[in-house]
């Protein structure tokens, strides 16, 4: 079995257990609101700086290019409130627009 | 005129049963941008589906595949998704009394509270139509979310370079619309901000995956000494 099937199925095992965690402990564990916030402001920092890596870096380099206006788009149509899915398509066709024109 | 107690022109069941299809149905639908990203991202198409199947969580779905996808370490790909992972945890403590079921369902319930199901069992206002809501979201989404997984895995395996058809600004615009209904209040916003700054800055200077475990542990710190503040100030 490869590396990446080993990290694929003990990732899914842990976010499963972690689930699980929440249906079988004593509830008043999980139930302090500091825990909560915590919890809420991780999510938060987590896809932001994806958000961050997944525009700006390839590699160890921030560089700019057709990743951002796409975001830009992006950050449009949630601003409309587009559904999920229109917001992930239209972000890829600007893309892949702007690379048609030969942006990097 | 009241209209009579025999007569129930709003069955908060029914409403519940409602409200859940028209959270599954998109939801569901977004799979596909999981399934193609995914083995855009390189993992083969039963990788792909295993993720969909077990971990069967948005959010760290795509980071799980956008640390591999990036070169980054396999650890941290594990963490950042485990890490993400962790408010399902918060949202079963929620929904143990709502549901409150015998031990031999809990594995399954687990299994099914994510964002979504969480979302529609807590906000009913009956303990049946939460019960209704949370199945019926859950296993909507469920199903939904694995067959769009496939469907997107497949096409995704016969495209070719994903950055001509923008693929990676798909990914990064997937993240954007995760978090945007999270940003609410100055608190989160602040985190935000630190997040996107502390990732970036420490790009060229950590392994791939670790700047974004770098800035989960900003918000770690700001929301333990936050703790004593009045909760959110609106932004």
């Amino acid at each position: 079995m490869s590396a990446l099937w080993g990290a694929v199925l003990l990732a899914g095992l842990v976010c499963l257990a972690i689930k699980l965690a929440g249906h079988v402990l004593p509830e008043h564990w999980l139930a302090q609101p500091r825990v909560a916030r915590v919890a809420g402001l991780v999510t938060v920092a987590l896809l932001s700086a994806l958000v961050a890596v997944q525009t700006a870096t390839t590699g160890d380099d921030v560089v700019v290019d057709a990743r951002l206006p796409a975001l830009a788009v992006a950050a449009l149509a949630l601003v409309l409130r587009a559904p999920f899915v229109v917001v992930v398509v239209l972000a890829a066709a600007a893309a892949a627009g702007l690379r048609l024109l030969g942006m990097p | 005129m009241c209209e009579g107690d025999d007569v129930t022109p709003h069955d908060p069941a029914a409403a519940a049963r409602r409200q859940a299809l028209s959270v599954a149905v998109p939801t569901g639908l977004y799979g596909v941008s999981f399934g193609a990203l995914s083995v855009a991202a390189g993992l083969t198409v039963p990788q792909t589906m295993a993720l969909s199947l077990l971990m069967f969580s948005g959010g760290s779905q795509f980071a799980f595949i956008g640390v591999i996808g990036a070169g980054g370490a396999m650890g941290a790909a594990v963490a950042s998704a485990a890490l993400l992972g962790a408010r399902n945890g918060l949202y079963g403590a929620q929904l143990t009394p709502l549901l409150d079921l015998p031990w031999r369902w809990r594995p399954v319930a687990a299994q099914l509270t994510i964002d979504e199901s969480t979302a529609v069992a807590t906000a009913q206002g009956t303990r049946t139509a939460a019960r209704v809501g949370f199945w019926w979201t859950g296993v909507g989404v469920f199903v939904l979310w694995n067959l769009f997984t496939l469907l997107g895995a497949l096409v995704g395996d016969r495209l070719g370079d994903p950055r001509a058809y923008g693929l990676d600004a798909a990914a990064a615009a997937a993240f954007l619309a995760l978090v945007w209904p999270r940003l609410a209040g100055r608190t989160a916003q602040g985190v935000a901000a630190a997040a996107v700054v502390v990732a970036l800055a420490t790009t060229p200077l950590l392994p791939t995956g670790i700047p974004v475990l770098l800035a989960a542990l900003v918000a770690v710190v700001v929301g333990l000494v936050t703790d004593d503040r009045p909760p959110e100030v609106r932004g």
